[in-house]
């Protein structure tokens, strides 16, 4: 890292969640509404201690539902405010309807997900059910794979969310428990450097008793497709922003992001496709398969939505095999969400490449630089058999 | 925010509510006479609405009723969004940022009684600074009259029918005032819009009391298309309500239940009951049973209040 950079910033070690804490704190939100659920909820405890300790100067609200933390963030945030929320597995599924109308009202929040698995069976450790159970409420969506792209990712959020062309909230998750709960040393900006960098909140929608407004119409057949379409165009605005932030935040910390994280994949012939804190195992199989003379890579989902397609057709459309390796299942589907989203951005165009959609580690399963390696060789075996047409299971019994 | 004070007479209010005319609720609606009330009570505040009449008749794209700040989000969470804005704006103002104003939630029976009772609860204790208003019309009427914890012993809804074995609601109407006030919020009343100069007063009192943490009040709202009367017949209805002591008018004031409109000769409610079509089966014999137990419930309830009066602070 470049000395100047380091000047900007401290090394710190924290666990996932006081990451996130941290980063909010720096981000000087001024309202912060919160409902327990493990795993995130030191966020929420170690945010509730900056406030009462005075140092941060920001509302608590501590509500009984996420429904209603999801709710009173809303309220802050049409009211002006910068505001923020965590949650997990149920309390995303709680908050469900409310993050449709987070989005449809275009309010820059941000919230963070220690992603966890859905009830039934009560499970409380890492998958990401829930994080792809909001794929399509209107959030930009990121996945941090470990404490310093978490924290990187919460500071930007704010950014993001709040740039004038976009106006949407933004959910950045992280591997629950594992990233969660996991203390590692990382990179924190200086306070001044992110005060500088964020400013406070001047855009987006705004309760003024000068200039009254009507917040949340009813909008019939008439109109409510154009209020849908707009959504849709700032999502698609802020393809750009993200590249933007994601410069200008490189210039002041050192460190570059890209939506999906390369490793080895110039020469590579075989790529797996992970999210999360998997990545960082594939890396480390892939420097040991790289080593058995296989040329296979990695590829990390960092930037979920918006889809970066035009990035993922010029990455993925270079490779003969991909395995996508998913946390998630989708019964009845073809395949999981993150294939389906690289077969709709590369084929028919590319159809000389071949994907095959593995499941794993579903409920805090753990998986392994090993299983990742099985993983990647029953995967190309399976391709090159053309055994593609179904998803495949990792590690569970009876597959 | 400056205090309020009472007012004794119509010309005490403002000229002009802002709550404007030419929004699609119907003709006699009583939930819109509340929202002219609240508006002309309270000039200068935001409106939190929940899902229901009010909303969809009033903010239907690119129209609105509204000359003042006004939001909707979702059914059962005006309250905590009141919260969130409420929270924010003492926030914002203290650094200049932003201009405190009451922020009232507004949400019919279903949304306070029913859905959002837990949200309110949350609220409620936590001494959140906001004015909560239901205006309560006894039923789910904007999806079209169905059955709710408001709803009185014996009503006929869409999902309450009057049959020929069950003859409408069987439970009586659920005592809300009594679980708002166990949270020993500052203020908590019951009004309707007959007594017009009752209401407006203690939405002012409410706004003060705001202050300090969370005001609430429980509205009757006739309903004429739910309640199947007349529409000229609204305000009437509202009153008879009041006069056979089917909806007391009292408040909880610093723990201390005041009745404010002593009914000392109750009219008989039979007359209440017969000019509605959702109640009017009850007085067909066969159904005398039902009338009985509303008779005893609404005595029952009187008792109670006057009770709970004489006790002393309680709440």
């Amino acid at each position: 890292m470049m000395t100047e950079a380091l000047a900007r910033q401290h090394r710190i070690a924290l666990t996932g969640n006081d990451a996130v804490a941290y980063a909010v704190k720096q981000a000087n939100v001024d309202v912060i509404s919160a409902y327990p659920i493990t795993p995130q909820t030191f966020v929420v405890e170690t945010l509730s201690r900056y406030v009462n300790d005075g140092e941060l100067n920001a509302k608590f609200i501590n509500v009984e539902s996420e429904h209603s933390a999801l709710s009173a963030v809303i309220g802050a945030s049409l009211a002006g405010a910068r505001a923020f929320t965590a949650t997990a597995s149920q309390g995303l599924a709680y908050m469900w309807e409310a993050l449709y109308a987070a989005s449809g009202l275009r309010l820059p929040i941000v919230m963070a997900l220690a992603a966890r698995a859905l009830s039934a069976p009560i499970n409380i450790h890492n998958d990401h059910s829930d994080f792809f159970g909001m794929r399509d409420a209107g959030w930009i969506m990121f996945n941090g794979e470990e404490a310093q792209e978490t924290y990187d990712l919460t500071i930007m959020a704010f950014k993001i969310a709040e740039d004038p062309r976009v106006l949407l909230p933004v959910v950045v998750s992280y591997d629950g428990f594992i990233v969660s709960h996991a203390i590692t040393n990382f990179y924190a900006l200086n306070d001044d450097v992110v005060k500088e960098f964020l400013g406070v909140r001047t855009t987006g929608p705004r309760i003024d008793p000068d200039n009254p407004r009507t917040f949340g119409v009813l909008a019939l057949q008439d109109s409510y497709f154009e209020f849908k379409r707009q959504q849709y165009e700032a999502m698609e605005n802020s393809r750009q922003v993200i590249k933007e932030v994601f410069q200008k935040y490189e210039e002041i910390s050192g460190r570059s992001y890209a939506p999906l994280k390369e490793y080895m994949t110039s020469d590579a012939e075989t790529c797996i496709v992970a999210m999360g804190s998997t990545v960082g195992t594939a890396r480390h199989a892939v420097k040991t398969l790289r080593e058995a003379g296989e040329k296979a890579g990695v590829v990390g989902i960092l930037q979920y939505r918006p889809w970066p397609v035009k990035e993922a057709e010029q990455l993925f459309s270079r490779f003969k095999r991909i395995i996508v390796m998913e946390k998630v299942m989708s019964p009845g589907a073809r395949a999981g969400p993150v294939y389906e989203d690289i077969a709709a951005t590369i084929y028919p165009k590319h159809s000389e490449v071949k994907i095959i959609d593995f499941t794993y580690g579903l409920g805090g399963r753990d998986i392994s630089t090993r299983g990742i390696i099985e993983i990647y060789k029953k995967g190309k075996e399976l391709i090159d058999k053309g055994k593609t047409d179904r998803v495949y299971f990792h590690g569970v019994r009876g597959e | 925010m400056s205090k309020t004070n009472p007012v004794s007479k119509i010309s005490d209010l403002p000229e002009e509510s802002k709550f404007r005319p030419g929004h699609r609720l119907c003709a006699g609606c009583g939930p819109a006479i509340t929202a002219k009330l609240i508006t002309l009570a309270v000039p200068e505040a935001i409106i939190v609405n929940a899902t229901g009449c009010v909303e969809v008749g009033t903010t239907i794209y690119p129209y609105s009723a509204w000359k003042t700040p006004w939001v909707h989000v979702l059914f059962q969470n005006n309250a905590p969004v009141a919260s969130g804005i409420a929270a924010a704006l003492e926030k914002l103002s203290a650094e200049g940022r932003a201009k405190k104003l009451p922020v009232i939630a507004l949400g019919g029976d279903g949304a306070t009684f029913d859905i959002g009772l837990g949200a309110i609860s949350g609220a409620l204790e936590r001494l959140d600074k906001i004015i909560y208003i239901c205006y309560d019309n006894e039923a789910y009427m904007n999806t079209g009259i169905q059955r709710s914890g408001a709803s009185i012993l014996g009503s006929a809804t869409t999902t309450s029918p009057a049959g020929r074995v069950i003859p409408g609601k069987q439970e009586n109407k659920k005592d809300l005032i009594g679980i708002v006030a166990s949270h020993h919020i500052p203020y908590a009343a019951t009004a309707t819009i007959w007594l017009w100069r009752d209401m407006v007063n203690k939405i002012r009192k409410a706004v003060n009391y705001s202050e300090q943490g969370p005001a609430f009040l429980h509205i009757l709202a006739p309903c004429q298309f739910g309640w199947r009367y007349e529409p000229h017949l609204t305000v009437k209805i509202s009153r008879m309500a009041v006069e056979t002591r089917l909806f007391p008018i009292y408040e909880v004031e610093d723990g201390q239940l005041k009745i404010n409109f002593r009914v000392s000769k109750p009219a008989p409610v039979e007359e209440y009951l017969k000019i509605q079509r959702r109640t009017r089966h009850l007085l067909e014999s066969r159904n005398a049973e039902t009338l009985q137990r509303l008779k005893a419930w609404i005595e029952w309830n009187w008792l109670r209040l006057e009770n709970l009066e004489k006790a002393g602070k309680v709440f």
